[in-house]
């Protein structure tokens, strides 16, 4: 009998991507069926995956866990978004009814949680390249970061009770991808920016963040907690350089309120850890994915920016610098 | 007890000056460390140099130090003699042969070099490492910084052949002059002289601010905390740590080069897990730049500062009480202490740190009563 798996979040990009490559390869990964849950259906095509319309922040979810005979749990469902109640909604408590369910759940055996790399925070007292070890100095106290923190918390509780469940936290840098926070803030034609400060930022191709979740999901003999990025960094002054934005810079002192205010200027808009992001960047180190998953990420983070980057509209100062 | 020796502080036997003084023969300092616990403790009376040739295993890591002893200036050029006042005709001179630079006899292809630079800059093209360094930007700035270390600061450096060629190695130094300009110069020196890329550890404040800490992290400046230091250490990178911190650099002027406590010897602990020597620096000079006579607390705390300095021309002079003092400046690289003879796991032991700490803080401060007295007068 082949594996059952269950992908949560199936209306986010990464998470459908993840779900159907596990569905096309299934036979050669002995994955019998990928179900794949949210509250709204994926508009793209959902190939090989079994949508069921279950929201997990009630306990409906743990019905389909037992119906569908599920043994791995790969949690997606975690994002930043503009409705902060909404997300922290969807973040930490669709997490918490998802580790109930899980919990009651004999044939439970494996769960993935696709992190963030935003557990570590940001802030001027952090290390230069955060290890798992790590611990976050600061810029967790709200928003995206502090749910991301919280999500982790109720995981490792979840691993203290169900010490029989492998469990992989896959702790990613962002992907540029539609809905990636980053990714819509660099879209925008003139990029505001904090005033004397350069953040080095680290961005992740979805082809190793795909890679390293079938890994997790495939690998029996791999457990613990991974912090997934491309090699090297990217100065964010680098990055608006290559994109040949212009950029507004803004004192750090009300750059939050000046920077929504131009952003919805343009029609688009920005999250509030942003902000901090914005200031101090974040960089993690990759050694414990290379040396105990044995995964060595394809592309740089340079390359995913500049591969991102080409698929956006040239920006105003782009005829500068190409030749 | 020794009477006789008042002037100088325990533990030195009445030898002031641990440092490079001979060449041949380690350091009290070295010995005693490399011999770890299995050494009987020194007695007062004997030498604290000069029985050691016997224990090649126990040398300071340049082993090919010549009995001469180093070289104790760098300077290049016509102007060796150490100069009395201010040297206003070389600052013109400097100034002309920095515009000849600008403009030489090929200056065409000069110009069409930084074009291509500025333009390679602007589009982007260009690496930085994973802690931020970007080597164009910290070589700009070692050039901007060469006037005030050489015509202004008239920086005088000693020691060179201590900094390892290859390899990681620790800096220590002792940290002075209300604004750490003392960084920079040292890494201007081992720039220059050494021809290695020094990696400062920095407070975090230095990061917090807007502007400083964009460029400190360009010029190859870290967090000073245990992951980076260790990080950079484990490369094979030049790292360089000032254990006082802000009780250094905010001390008062009549405080000047007395050495403050040295943090809790976190970086001998680093230097230990990463087996690279320690190098003690000792400089001179920059406890007179900016001299602090009084402090703030109460509006440094509201400003989030450790302090706030009022100098005899800040703030009075307004902007042009920022202008450092000129005073003259000595940059000693002392010989390195070596952890290597140590385990990794020693750097779990308290009390070792702690030794090795102390014997770090007073070869610098013996080091430093030394250079004073080669020093003379602060400015002239």
């Amino acid at each position: 009998m082949g594996r059952v798996v269950l992908v949560t979040g199936l209306s986010r990009d990464i998470a459908l991507r993840c779900a159907r490559l596990l569905a096309d390869q299934g036979d050669a990964l002995g994955i019998d069926k990928v179900v794949g849950v949210d509250v709204t259906p994926p508009r793209e095509d959902l190939g090989g995956v079994k949508f069921v319309r279950a929201d997990i922040r009630t306990p409906v979810i743990a019905k389909v866990i037992a119906v569908e005979d599920v043994d791995t749990v790969v949690h997606l469902d975690l994002g930043p978004s503009h409705g902060r109640g909404a997300a922290k909604e969807l973040n930490v408590i669709g997490t918490m009814q998802l580790l109930a369910a899980c919990q009651r759940v004999s044939h439970v055996t494996t769960f993935v949680l696709g992190s963030s790399t935003a557990v570590y925070g940001t802030s001027a007292r952090s290390p230069a390249l955060f290890t798992e070890s790590s611990v976050a100095r600061g810029g967790t106290n709200a928003g995206f970061p502090k749910d991301v923190c919280e999500v982790e918390g109720y995981v490792r509780g979840f691993a203290r009770r169900r010490p029989d469940v492998r469990i992989v936290t896959l702790r990613s840098a962002q992907v540029l991808d539609a809905g990636a926070p980053l990714a819509a803030y660099f879209a925008n034609p003139v990029l505001p920016t904090v005033a004397g400060y350069d953040p080095r930022l680290q961005f992740l191709h979805v082809h190793d963040a795909l890679e390293v979740m079938r890994r997790a999901v495939v690998d029996e003999g791999v457990q613990g907690t991974f912090n997934v990025a491309g090699d090297g960094v990217v100065m964010l002054s680098q990055a608006v350089r290559r994109l040949g934005r212009p950029t507004v810079p803004f004192p750090p002192v009300g750059f939050g309120t000046a920077a929504r205010t131009m952003l919805r200027a343009m029609g688009s808009d920005i999250t509030p850890d942003l902000h901090r992001l914005l200031m101090h960047g974040r960089v993690v180190d990759t050694t414990a994915l290379r040396t105990i998953l044995g995964y060595a990420p394809a592309y740089t983070s340079a390359e995913a920016f500049s591969m991102f980057a080409a698929g956006l509209q040239p920006g105003l100062l782009s005829g500068r610098g190409a030749s | 007890m020794t009477d006789d020796h008042r002037d100088v502080p325990l533990g030195t036997s009445g030898r002031a000056g641990r440092g490079s003084q001979g060449g041949t023969t380690p350091s009290s300092a070295a010995r005693s460390l490399a011999g770890g616990a299995a050494r009987p403790p020194r007695r007062p009376g004997e030498p604290a140099a000069g029985t050691g040739a016997g224990r090649p295993r126990l040398h300071a890591v340049p082993d090919d130090a010549t009995a001469e002893p180093p070289p104790t200036s760098h300077h290049s050029g016509p102007q060796e003699p150490p100069p009395t006042g201010l040297p206003l005709d070389e600052v013109l001179t400097a100034v002309v042969a920095a515009a000849q630079r600008v403009l030489g006899d090929d200056w065409e292809a000069r110009l069409a070099r930084m074009l291509a630079t500025l333009r390679r800059r602007l589009s982007g093209d260009y690496e930085v490492d994973d802690f931020g360094h970007d080597p164009e930007v910290a070589e700009l700035l070692v050039q901007v910084l060469e006037p005030l270390a050489e015509k202004w600061f008239r920086l005088e450096v000693r020691g060179v052949h201590n900094i390892p060629a290859e390899g990681g190695a620790l800096l220590v130094g002792n940290h002075s002059g209300t604004v750490p300009i003392d960084g920079l110069i040292t890494s201007y020196a081992v720039h220059r002289y050494a021809q290695r890329t020094l990696r400062p550890l920095a407070a975090d404040l230095v990061f917090a601010l807007p502007f400083v800490g964009e460029t400190a992290r360009k010029f190859g400046a870290t967090l000073a905390c245990t992951e980076d230091a260790e990080r950079l250490l484990g490369r094979g990178e030049l790292a360089a740590v000032w254990p006082e911190g802000f009780k250094g650099v905010g001390k008062p002027f009549s405080e000047r080069y007395k050495l403050q406590r040295f943090g809790r010897g976190g970086f001998v602990s680093s230097a230990m897990r990463a087996q690279v020597p320690i190098v003690p620096v000792s400089i001179v000079g920059a406890e007179e730049i900016y001299p602090l006579v009084g402090n703030l607390p109460s509006l440094a705390r509201l400003l989030g500062l450790p302090y706030l300095p009022i100098t005899p021309f800040f703030p009075w002079l307004g902007l042009l009480g920022l202008v450092p003092l000129p005073s003259k400046w000595i940059i000693e690289f002392g010989e390195p202490v070596r952890t290597d003879a140590y385990a990794p796991e020693a750097a779990d032991d308290p009390m070792l740190l702690f030794n090795v700490t102390d014997q770090v803080r007073e070869t610098i401060q013996q080091t430093l009563y030394g250079l004073l007295v080669d020093r003379g007068g602060a400015f002239f």
